[in-house]
């Protein structure tokens, strides 16, 4: 068995001149919370649904769960909520359960039981009887999650799954995964909510025009720390001599004193920033260290040129 | 259960739940209740004593075939609406895409939901036929010939139209959908037309005109086969009604409907099969 849940290599997918994804090479380990990061027409939707067999390829290769793409048999040990989670309105949530429970090829008492215990889990036991059209958009959400997890999968797919949810659903979302990944369940969260990804993925890769541009460990040091320090009044000439060991990004001096945003290359730079504003007497009241936020790494990874989608 | 039947199904659910059947029954219960109230006042008014036998047979075989007519256009209507989104707007909504992932082929979902709307359809023909022929057995008395040669006809012209609608949805959008399937019906009314005329006129080019648009859509040359079966051949030869046809149809047609199904149900299924959902 590959230690990889999703291997692809060189996928990309024209819709006529349009080219939707350019090169999707990835290597999914099994077990992790991989975040498929990028802005809106970025091709996110696209490679998930190259991914599940939704969309073919033009061309490339890949493998999931070690079959290739859109494999049948191995559809059953994948979990999708789609983006716009539009289902059969007209259906109950337990009734939409048990159509899953069928398509999946569950014996009957096994569907009703999951559809029972997963109802429960999403908190919409209550609401089961109810036709999902008259459901808020969270409530929908949560009932796709459902639906999604209802074949025990071995790999899930969770489009935007936060998008629509208020609080306490992002932490129910939240909750769900972290038990995914206890369970060893591989999870590919596509998402352009960078706060949800930091909390709960282990990887992330960015994708920019349709194409990685940048992979990464969460919780590793890029090498790369900002600084922000409150001091008394500093001179041009101070400034100049800690700008020779950080990179300065704000410079907010007031009357009273100064607030210095800086960023630099490694740890050991921060004692000797910290001794050469002391031995110049400028007063050193804070110095806060902080890793960079997953949204300053997007931002630098997607460039400046990026306009709202 | 298999996903075939699991869609089948489910296209059933979806009749009875959104109330699509009921609705077809209410329209089709007026249309009936309409048909039987004309019936009994035509009735009322040429009773034996003012018509020969044969004058009152014509009349109530002209009667029956109106009122099949009626269902037989009814049951058009219903098998291209019925299915006209089924495939397009589930595509367009994003709906089919929970349906496509699980371990089911695509053509299953096709067939499926081919099979569940003709259930439906079937259903609803039977309906307004078994009204129609009810009402004129009750009422008048009379019941047309060859009745189980002429009603699968009927059926087969709306599985024609049913399983073009299902299958154009699979690449067109849902309006461009329907009106193909209606133009292609109009296009086979107006050719069998223009057919009839020039058999009547002994004009080849005109008949070969209505050959070959009953080829390209096959639903009125099976009306007119089904009207055919339906009448005493000596209604029909004497051309008495606007439902004897001058030129019948080949029981060939027969054949070529069905290949025609199966060769349109194969390309939807391929459609469907390679599209990006």
């Amino acid at each position: 068995m590959s230690e990889y849940a999703i291997e692809t290599r060189g996928l990309r997918k024209q819709f006529g001149s349009k080219t939707a994804v350019e090169d999707l090479s990835l290597d999914v380990r099994r077990g992790e919370v991989f975040g498929f990061l990028g802005p809106n027409g970025a091709g996110k939707t696209t490679s998930v649904k190259m991914l599940l067999g939704l969309v073919e390829p033009t061309s490339g290769s890949g493998r999931v769960l070690g079959a290739p793409l859109g494999d049948r048999r191995t559809r059953a040990r994948l979990g999708f909520l789609p983006e716009h989670f539009r289902f059969q309105e007209w259906l109950t949530g337990r009734e939409l359960l048990h159509l899953h429970a069928r398509l999946l090829g569950l014996a009957a008492a096994e569907g009703n039981a999951r559809t029972e215990a997963l109802l429960r889990r999403v908190d919409l036991t209550d609401a089961a009887r109810r036709p999902i059209r008259t459901y808020s958009k969270g409530m929908m959400q949560r009932v796709g999650l459902a639906q999604a997890l209802l074949g025990e999968p071995d790999l899930v797919f969770l489009d935007e799954p936060t998008s629509g949810l208020d609080p306490l659903g992002r932490l129910l979302v939240r909750d769900i995964i972290h038990e995914l990944l206890d369970r060893g369940t591989t999870v590919f969260l596509n998402s352009h909510l960078l706060g949800e990804v930091e909390a709960t993925c282990t990887r992330v890769a960015f994708v920019k025009e349709g194409r990685i541009v940048r992979e990464m460990r969460l919780g590793e040091s890029e090498g790369i720390v900002e600084l922000e320090i409150r001091t008394g009044a500093i001179s041009e000439e101070t400034l100049a001599s800690v700008a020779g060991l950080a990179r300065v990004l704000e410079d907010g001096a007031g009357a009273g004193g100064s607030t210095l945003r800086l960023s630099v290359a490694d740890e050991e730079r921060i004692p000797a920033i910290a001794r050469t504003l002391v031995e110049r007497g400028v007063p050193l009241y804070e110095i806060r260290v902080a890793r960079k936020s997953l949204e300053a790494r997007f931002l630098e990874v997607m460039g400046e040129d990026q306009r709202p989608g | 259960m298999s996903g075939f039947l699991t869609v089948t199904r489910l296209t059933l659910h979806e009749a009875l739940r959104r109330r699509i059947l009921t609705a077809a029954l209410i329209a089709g219960g007026a249309f009936l209740t309409l048909y039987g109230v004309g019936l009994h006042f035509i009735l009322r008014e040429n009773s034996a004593a003012t018509m020969t036998l044969i004058e009152r047979r014509v009349m109530l075989n002209v009667l029956t075939l109106a009122g099949l007519y009626a269902a037989n256009l009814l049951t058009i209507m219903t098998a291209v609406l019925l299915p006209v989104d089924t495939l397009s707007g589930e595509i367009a909504s994003g709906v089919i895409q929970t349906l496509a992932v699980r371990p089911i082929r695509r053509r299953d979902i096709v067939l499926g939901k081919w099979l569940g709307h003709w259930m439906v359809m079937a259903v609803y023909l039977l309906f307004l036929a078994g009204g129609v022929l009810t009402l004129m057995a009750t009422l008048a008395r009379f019941t047309p010939p060859r009745v189980e040669r002429g009603l699968p006809l009927v059926l087969l012209e709306g599985t024609v139209l049913l399983t073009l609608s299902i299958s154009g949805g699979a690449r067109l959008s849902t309006v461009t959908n329907g009106m193909l399937a209606f133009g292609l019906f109009g296009l086979a009314f107006i050719g069998n037309w223009v057919e009839q005329i020039g058999t009547y006129m002994g004009n080849h080019a005109a008949q070969e005109v209505g050959t070959v648009a009953s080829l390209i859509m096959p639903s009125e040359s099976l009306w007119q086969l089904a009207a055919s079966h339906m009448q005493p051949s000596i209604l029909r030869e004497l051309g008495a009604s606007p439902f004897s046809p001058v030129s019948v149809p080949s029981p060939a047609m027969v054949v070529w409907a069905v290949g025609y199904i199966a060769v349109v149900l194969a390309v939807g299924v391929r459609w469907f099969g390679r599209r990006a959902l």
